[in-house]
This record gives structure tokens, sequence and C-alpha cells, in this order.
């Protein structure tokens, strides 16, 4: 009885982590606004709106893939429905920022214009919280997450798994696009939501609002980061890992998986609509394409690009998958799709961890020399 | 007064001092005294009569085929009971019974005198301590062997109590307990995965300890373990009986007659024969299953 020793509960994250984590804190936080914001267009140390605008968008997305690693990397379940929560946190969004037009649309009515184009003459029924910011916030994170919640309980409950539950939950996303696109059901048809004058009565398209908005994206998604971290870091993350691996093991070692599943379930769409919610005001349009099967196919891509169940590595994954489509589709619009398709067959096929996987199978041979 | 008339007297008093105290223990339901009933708890086993495990005409079919043939079987507690027989005798058919995974078409599966197995989910079964080995070994790979065990260990397995869950002292003592037992202190912290196939048997076997079971089901323990890993699960488990009951599916003899005490013969799915080793392996009929018709 010698050898072993229990070890302590490690830190949340190590002390090269932590150095990381602040070191993107101030980059996104301090220095990409003074880039904007304070440096002279003419330097080359300036930082373009379009910039701005495109790692913004990028963040969102990024918020997204590490959603997806919890409940895909982390849990072994593969969701292609994941846009469905994003849009639908965008959505909540989006009524809220119609109703902030006011008066200021193309028909100066106090109804967002397309309803004025219906001519309905009061607001629906389902648009009663939009007037309030407050409320809306709560919505960004209720609606998807009673959607996940109901959806999952049943899924979960029936032993769906694999290639079942993934299908599904694609089938679930394109129910949701086709009620969308419809105009009776009252959110704007298949142009959605656009024009967004305000937010908080505050003017949405000036420098200023733009970099709060991208300073609030760029900490979310580090708190998230955070968050998942401690998720995974605890036996409850053990557990999901351990039902990624073997599931009866998992039952007749007295865990109920339904339950670990349907909470990781309900987190990972909550942090979809945050992101959702975060995407629309800085993009401006919010329509039903979002919630295509192939937006949520594209998160499941960025998340193995990156390296699943590493954290990390989705998010990396999303920058490059996202950074190389802004490239592509103006360098080579017409192959974009291609490079797509080979980069999950080729990610598949040689990187099964992702970039991070081979980053660290890298530096382990390095290390051996 | 003489001094008998006394004594009568006295006796006479205590007579009646008791009369008077017997009957005020009399109560409503006749003055029977308390203690002859039991309350049952909830979720607790009843072993008073000297049953652990109580199965009784248990029937099932797969698509016609009646892989559970009007099976009765019982396992009194702290007994190490070994199961053999052909391929599809049912062995395994019967511990997914047993542990919620199949539910039989007729029949009543009891733990201990109180609790019907059939009314519970696979997680509570095994909350209420029964223990399952898989026939494949099945472990964690991508965790640690610590992991493996921490995650088996008997404690509250709700969602909650797991995102806040803390190993207290006592439980890693435990825990190093049953790593010393499975002869794994020194791969404590690889990754399960990169276990031998007899490694993985033990620490699955490890697991189980970790949850304290009263009952323990093992399919096929020492398959795939060399001559001295299977020693030591003989050991091993020799060391279990009289504090849990064990049920033993195995194919190996000489592990069998280590270890057995009673061997029950599973053919068809019901009960061929049942006694020592010797016993059942002189029986005509077992012989007859074993070396065809």
């Amino acid at each position: 009885m010698s050898t072993f020793t229990i070890p302590p509960k490690g830190p949340l994250l190590t002390r090269g982590g932590w150095s990381a984590w602040l070191a993107a804190v101030i980059v996104l936080c301090a220095l990409v606004p003074v880039l904007n914001l304070v440096v002279p267009a003419g330097s080359v140390f300036h930082m373009s709106d379009y910039a701005v605008a495109l790692v913004a968008k990028i963040l969102c997305y990024a918020i997204c893939a590490l959603a997806m690693d919890l409940i895909w990397g982390y849990t072994g379940i593969l969701s292609l429905g994941h846009g469905l929560f994003f849009a639908l946190g965008g959505y909540a969004m989006g009524m809220y920022l119609m109703r902030q037009i006011g008066t200021d649309g193309n028909y100066k009515s106090n109804l967002p214009d397309f309803m004025v184009f219906l001519d309905w003459k009061t607001l629906p029924w389902h648009w009663t919280l939009s007037d309030s910011f407050v409320a809306t916030l709560l919505l960004v994170v209720a609606v998807p997450g009673l959607v996940a919640f109901v959806f999952g309980y049943f899924a979960f409950r029936s032993r769906i798994k694999g290639v079942y539950f993934s299908i599904i939950t694609q089938a679930m996303t394109f129910a949701a696009m086709l009620l969308f696109f419809r105009n009776e059901t009252g959110f704007g048809g298949n142009n959605g939501f656009t024009d967004f004058k305000r937010i908080l009565n505050i003017p949405i398209a000036t420098p200023s609002m733009r970099m709060t908005l991208f300073v609030l994206t760029a900490s979310t998604l580090l708190a998230f980061l955070l968050l998942a971290r401690w998720l995974v870091g605890s036996k409850f993350g053990r557990v999901l890992q351990a039902v990624r691996d073997a599931e009866t093991r998992v039952m007749f070692s007295g865990y109920n998986p339904i339950g670990f599943k349907l909470t990781i379930w309900t987190i990972s769409a909550m942090m979809c609509g945050v992101a959702g919610a975060l995407y629309v005001p800085q993009v401006g349009i919010i329509n039903p394409s979002e919630m295509s099967p192939a937006n949520s196919i594209e998160i499941a891509i960025w998340a193995a690009v990156g390296g699943r169940a590493t954290l990390i590595g989705p998010i990396v994954g999303a920058f490059i998958v996202n950074g190389a489509k802004s490239w592509l589709t103006v360098a080579y619009p017409e192959f974009w799709l291609y490079f797509l398709g080979a980069l999950f067959i080729g990610v598949t096929l040689f990187l099964p961890d992702g970039v991070v996987g081979l980053v660290k199978k890298l530096k382990a041979k390095g290390g051996a020399k | 007064m003489t001094p008998d008339l006394m004594e009568q007297g006295a006796r006479r008093i205590e007579a009646r001092m008791a009369a008077l105290a017997a009957k005020s223990q009399q109560t409503e339901s006749g003055g029977r005294a308390a203690g002859i009933g039991r309350v049952v708890k909830d979720r607790e086993v009843d072993i008073t009569h000297g049953r652990i495990l109580y199965l009784d005409g248990v029937n099932v079919s797969f698509d016609g085929f009646k892989a559970i043939n009007n099976l009765s079987l019982d396992i009194a507690p702290g007994e190490l009971r070994c199961i053999i027989g052909p391929n599809g005798a049912g062995k395994t058919t019967m511990m997914d019974i047993i542990t919620g995974k199949t539910r039989p078409d007729s029949g009543t599966v009891f733990f201990g005198s109180t609790i019907d197995l059939l009314r519970y989910t696979e997680p509570e079964i095994a909350q209420l301590g029964i223990g399952r080995k898989f026939q494949k070994p099945t472990v964690f790979e991508q965790l640690t062997v610590f992991e493996n065990l921490e995650l088996a260990l008997k404690t509250n397995k709700g969602v909650k109590a797991s995102v806040f869950f803390k190993l207290d002292s006592a439980q890693g003592d435990r825990l190093a307990e049953v790593l010393h037992t499975i002869h794994l202190a020194d791969s404590a912290f690889s990754p399960a995965g990169v276990l031998s196939h007899g490694q993985k048997q033990w620490l699955e076997i490890g697991m189980l300890l970790m949850q304290d079971p009263k009952l323990l089901l093992l399919d096929e323990p020492v398959a795939g373990m060399t001559d001295h890993e299977t020693e030591r699960t003989a050991e091993l488990f020799l060391s279990l009986k009289g504090k849990h009951s064990l049920m033993v599916v195995e194919h190996d003899m000489s592990f069998i007659n280590t270890i057995s005490d009673i061997v029950t013969v599973l053919c068809d799915g019901s009960v061929l024969a049942q006694g020592t080793l010797a016993e059942v392996q002189a029986d005509e009929r077992v012989i007859e299953v074993y070396l065809g018709r």
C-alpha cells in the first residue's frame, strides 16, 4: 500500500491556461477597440470595420462550436440541429430590435413593417414580451432551452441514439425553418427581420455601439469557455464522457443517463441561443435560412476541424473554417463548397482529433526527441 | 397470622400485579408483543427469509424463440453460486432480466423478500445494490483507472450532486483499497483503454466493488485472463463470499472447481440440474447436453 495518493482536485485552468485566457481578454477587449477606434484609418495598425465585423461574426460562431463540443465532443451526441437554437436566440433578439424601430419604419407605423404589409392591425400575442429588453434577455435563453428540453426529454427517454438522433435533430431544424418561412407565423416570413435602428434606444450603427457588442461577444465566449471548463472538469463532465464511451456501464453504475444528457443538451442549446442573440444586432439581419440544415452541419464541421473534446479546439476550428470561407468566397466563390466538403472528409480521415489533436501530437513527438 | 398464610398472601398480590402488568400491555390488536412484524423500508433489502435473489416462473421469448423457459432459481445471502450451461442456455438473458435490461413476459423476480425488481429501471437496480460485470469488459476507456473507480463509487448519483461532487477522505481510502485489491495501483492514472484485457476485467470488478453491491452478477469474469490472474480472481471471489452474494457465469471448469459450492446448470432457459460440481458432472442429462445428443 504505497504508491498511490489521492490527487488534489486540479485548478480550473493551468497557469499557462490562465495566461492565454487573460491574453485573449486583453487582445479582444482592449487591443481590438483601440486598433479600430483610436488608431487612425491610414495607419497600418488600423483594424478596419470590416475586419471587426468579421471577427465578431466568427466569435458568435465560436460560441456555437463550443456548445457543440459539449454535446458532441464530450457526450458523443451529434446534433445536426444546433442552428435552430442559434436562430431562436437570434429571433428573440430580432423581435426586440424590430420593436425598437418604433415608427421609423417605411410605413411609419407602430407595428413592424412586415405586419403593416400583411395588413395586420395589432401585435400578435407572441410579440407581447418583445418590448422589454429584460424579457428579451430571458427569452434568448429560455426559448432555445425549452425547445431543447422538450425535444431532448422525449428523444432521450425513447433511447434514440447515434445517427437516428442526428437525423431527427436535422428534421427538427428543417421543420422549424418551414414554419418560420410562413408569413402567418408572424416572424417576417422569408425576409425575416432587418433594418434595425436602435438597441436600448441607442443607435445601433455607431462605431461605439458596434465595439460594445464586439466586446460583449468576446467576453461571453471567454466566460462560456470557463463555464464549459468547469463543467467538464467536474464529475458531471466525466459522467458525460462515460456516456459517450459506454452508456450501459453508466446505467449499471447507478446513473440515469437521461438526466445527464438532457442537462448538457439544454445548456448547449442555451449557449447557442445567446450566440444568436449577439449575432443578430451585429449582422443586422435574421431570416429562416439560419435554420437551414447546412448551417447546423457547418457547426459540427467547425468542432471536428478544431478537435472534439478539447474545448479550445472548436473555437480554433470556427476561426479556421470561417476565415477560409470569407477568403475563398471572395477569391474563388465557386469552390467554397468543394473546399468545405474536402475539409470535412480530410479531417475525418486524417485528423480524427482535429487541428488541436495534431498540434498535441507534434508537440509530443518534439518532446520525445 | 401464620407465616404460610402471609406467604400465600404475598403470592396472590404478586400474581395480581403480574396480571395487571400483562393487561396494561394489551393493545387493540389483541395484545401481541411488538416486533413480530417489521416495517418495510423503501429500497432496503430484506433477507430475513434467507433469500437475496428469487426468480420464479420467468419466461422470455424473442421473436418466438424461448430464451428463458419457466426459470426458477434462488440465491442465499453470502452465497457464491456458479452458473454453467451450453451456449444459448439463457445465462446472459437471465442477468439481463435481473438487472432490468430485459423485461420478462411473465414470472416474478425479487431482490430480498420485498423488492420486486420488475418495477425498477437499470440505474435504480444498480443503486439498490446489484452490480453487474459484462461478458465483454466494459470500462470507460478515455478516463483514467482512478476516474473509472470514482464514477462507480457508491454516492448520490444525481446530476446536481455530480456537478458539485468532491471525493472525501473516507471515499479516497476506499478507492485506494480497491485499487490495491485489483492490483492496478501502479496504473491508477493511465487511461483505462491502454490496460490489457485481463486488467480491464479486473478494473470492471473493481468498479463493482466501489458500488458496494449486495449481489454481484459476474458474466465470464476470467475470460482472457492468464492462469496467474485467474488464480488471483478466484482468491478475490472467495474473500468476497459471505460479505456479498455472488452469481458467477463461467465456462472455465477448473476455475469453477476452485470457487464453487453449488453449481446450477442452465439449459434451454431453465434449470437442468443443481448440486456440487462433482454431482452435476455425474448427472446423465448434463453430460448429454454438453456432449451432444
